[in-house]
């Protein structure tokens, strides 16, 4: 199908992204993989694409003392081009591989995914096992939120009018491990797994699982790989897909949780 | 309402302006406009690939792109490309190993091919097929392409 009509601005700055924003039926433009396709299928009907392409302060991968800040206009291609990214944030690194293909990664971005909170996307569910930050940017100043309060609902973030992801800071962690099943590669999720080991612990999150990425507290509490496939079934009811029953969601994510254990349980 | 923009493109080697609506994608651009009717337009929800196109040397799917946001870009498609003989590798070894058949996806499927062959590196396989696993093929079962690109892989480290 063909998109609606709509006007289209590309902001230059922050400064003009903000006024632009406001406007009404006013929709932001940044990749565009996930907001073109559900334009063409006239899922979206904006007044107005704010491209913030051409913003220059949203780019950017560096290494500050919090973290990795990677700016929200990180392609998916330039993560896994990233020799900081690889370093500092291997969990990052391991789930930009299953992000769709390359023609998409070209364009695709972080923000984007992260603004979008597609539940069976991978950038979601990283930044939950993370427990990552997501700085928000408004014309009156910034704003730090833990990736466990910016996923409300299904496709709903914590992002209030006039503001946009600016960037996500990732925490360095002990060990971590990405995993997932699709139908093809680079295809939604069926299940995947986010997981990682810091001093506090083992935090085990999951996309494909729900209407937001969702975390395992149950299972990342117990020592054994039988306790913790048994605790996944309290932790997780994960909603039927056109291909897959909630039970066989439930199996694989079991499946996955084995395939991590090893790396989650290794003695250090 | 009009919304149309007055962008400039340079597609395949040749400077083009035109005023275009936002709500355009770049592939009906291509195909409307300019008569560009190479890149073919499958689903136009960036799964199948076949508006695969190439803007400012990298892959992107044409239909997950206004055709406004490509001002100041440089685009080539399969026409240029085929003109210039950089994808004649491809085309005959496509060619000689039936890799295709109906022909609808092999424009994406070249651009997506000669994207890793001309990355210079050797790949698997695995490998080959990872980097086409967004662009269906419902005619071969991509045997023979994955055969065709692993050929010129091939002959263009040995060359």
């Amino acid at each position: 199908m063909k998109a609606p009509s709509f006007a289209y601005a590309r902001a230059k700055s922050l400064a003009e992204a903000f006024e632009l924003i406001e406007r009404p039926g006013a929709k932001i433009l940044a990749g565009g993989q996930s907001l073109i396709p559900s334009l063409n299928m006239r899922l979206a009907h904006p007044d107005l694409l704010v491209d913030i392409t051409g913003v220059g302060d949203l780019r950017g991968i560096e290494l500050k003392p919090s973290g990795l800040r990677i700016g929200a206009l990180a392609t998916h291609a330039q993560i896994e081009k990233s020799e900081l990214v690889a370093k500092h944030a291997p969990l990052l690194a391991e789930a930009v591989k299953h992000v769709a293909h390359p023609a998409i990664r070209n364009r695709g971005t972080i923000g984007g995914s992260l603004a979008l909170a597609d539940p069976a996307a991978e950038y979601p569910a990283v930044a939950l096992a993370l427990n990552a930050t997501i700085v928000l940017a408004h014309r009156r100043g910034e704003r730090r939120m833990s990736a466990e309060h910016f996923f409300k609902s299904l496709f709903e973030t914590d992002i209030r009018p006039g503001e946009l992801v600016a960037a996500v800071e990732l925490p360095k962690v002990e060990r971590s491990v990405f995993l997932e099943l699709a139908r093809r590669h680079g295809d939604y999720a069926i299940i995947g797994l986010a997981a990682v080991v810091s001093a506090s612990g083992k935090r085990i999150a999951f996309c494909g699982a729900g209407g937001t990425p969702v975390l395992a507290p149950l299972a990342a509490k117990e020592s054994t790989l039988e306790a913790a496939q048994r605790a996944l079934e309290k932790d997780l009811q994960p909603p039927a897909d056109l291909y897959h029953s909630s039970s066989t969601k439930l199996h694989l994510a079991k499946v996955l949780l084995s395939r991590a254990w090893n790396t989650l349980s290794k003695p250090h | 309402m009009e919304h149309a923009l007055e962008t400039t493109l340079t597609v395949n080697g040749q400077r083009v302006t035109r005023r275009i609506e936002p709500r355009q994608h770049l592939v009906d651009f291509l195909r409307e406009e300019l008569g560009l009717t190479g890149s073919h337009i499958g689903c136009e929800h960036g799964v199948c690939g076949a508006c695969t196109i190439r803007v400012n040397g990298e892959i992107v799917r044409g239909c997950l792109m206004l055709a406004v946001q490509a001002d100041g870009c440089t685009v080539e498609t399969i026409e240029g490309l085929t003109d210039s003989k950089e994808l004649a590798p491809l085309q005959k070894a496509f060619h000689e190993h039936n890799a295709l058949q109906c022909g609808f996806c092999t424009p994406g499927m070249l651009l997506a091919a000669q994207d890793l062959v001309r990355a210079g590196k050797k790949c698997s396989r695995d490998e080959i097929r990872e980097h086409i696993s967004g662009n269906y093929c419902r005619c071969t079962g991509y045997q023979s392409i994955v055969d065709a690109i692993e050929e010129v892989m091939r002959t263009e480290t040995h060359g």
